[in-house]
């Protein structure tokens, strides 16, 4: 089962609304490369791993991933609270406004809603980590984007120190995937 | 009074942080003694903040995996993490 602990991973404290700048972070909540399709991608492959030391990284990431998400979710959150409709309006943020308000929501910035399809899970140890390395370098990307994006310093700080983790996680599974490749040698040798 | 909960919350963060580091990389060197050395160093200095924590602002885990509450039920106290002004 799972925890709550009411804090921050990392603390995120937006102090400036900015909803366009929200549209675009909002991709790291529910799009193909953000936090929940990396949670539900290692929390569904947990189940079928040889190798204990598998099964353990793919659950502790999957649930690191989560405090991310929550991560990401406070900081669109906090970019969209106070803005008012007009902001919304002028940004181009119209027709989010219109269905959503100033709410989260597991989707990117052009109302597409998130969808089981942006992660895989084959059943096959090796593929499916080597498809969590792509998935690292593929969030780290989209991180840097978003700082290419941002200009307030309380939006870069958090968005700097995810794009960090991912780094770390790419790291460990590769690791692991020189271990799955060990195992799978030893299981050929008769 | 919010500088001090503040402060105790960023030390326990900090540790934390680094029981989580620890945690993912003896996944891949579980034979690591060094880092399970580290790792149970950190744990036992989490459980000891955490304490002190709770003992005055309530829970910091639900269900019951954190300290007691006092009545009435803390756990419904304000601020959440993602609300700027005071928690992080
Ligand atoms: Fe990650």
């Amino acid at each position: 089962m799972w925890l709550y602990e009411k804090k921050m991973e990392y603390p995120v404290r937006i102090k400036n609304p900015d909803p366009r700048m929200a549209s675009s972070v909002i991709s790291q909540y529910g799009g193909p490369d953000g936090e929940l399709a990396a949670s539900l991608r290692y929390l569904n492959q947990r189940y079928h791993m040889p190798i204990p030391e598998a099964t353990a990284l793919l659950n502790d990431i999957g649930t690191e991933e989560l405090a991310h998400f929550e991560m990401v979710g406070s900081m669109v959150h906090q970019l969209m609270k106070d803005a008012p409709a007009d902001e919304f309006k002028e940004s181009g943020l119209g027709p989010w406004y219109a269905d959503h308000e100033r709410s989260t929501w597991p989707a990117i910035g052009t109302g597409v809603p998130f969808t089981a399809a942006y992660f895989a899970s084959k059943g096959d140890p090796i593929a499916d980590v080597t498809e969590d390395m792509a998935a690292e370098q593929k969030a780290r990307a989209t991180y840097e984007n978003l700082l290419d994006l941002a200009d307030d310093p309380d939006v870069i700080d958090p968005l700097r120190w995810l794009r960090e983790r991912e780094i770390v996680h790419f790291q460990r599974f590769g690791e692991l995937l020189n271990k799955l490749y060990e195992e799978q040698d030893r299981k050929k040798c008769y | 009074m919010m500088d001090q909960k503040q402060a105790l919350l960023d030390k326990i963060r900090a540790y934390e942080f680094a029981a989580v580091e620890l945690n993912l990389f003896l996944d891949t060197h579980p034979g690591n003694q060094r880092a399970v050395n580290d790792f149970n160093a950190y744990a036992a200095q989490i459980a000891a903040l955490k304490q002190q924590y709770e003992r005055i602002y309530g829970p910091l885990i639900n269900f019951g995996f954190g300290s007691g509450s006092k009545c009435p039920w803390q756990w419904i106290n304000e601020p959440w993490p993602w609300d700027v002004v005071n928690e992080g």
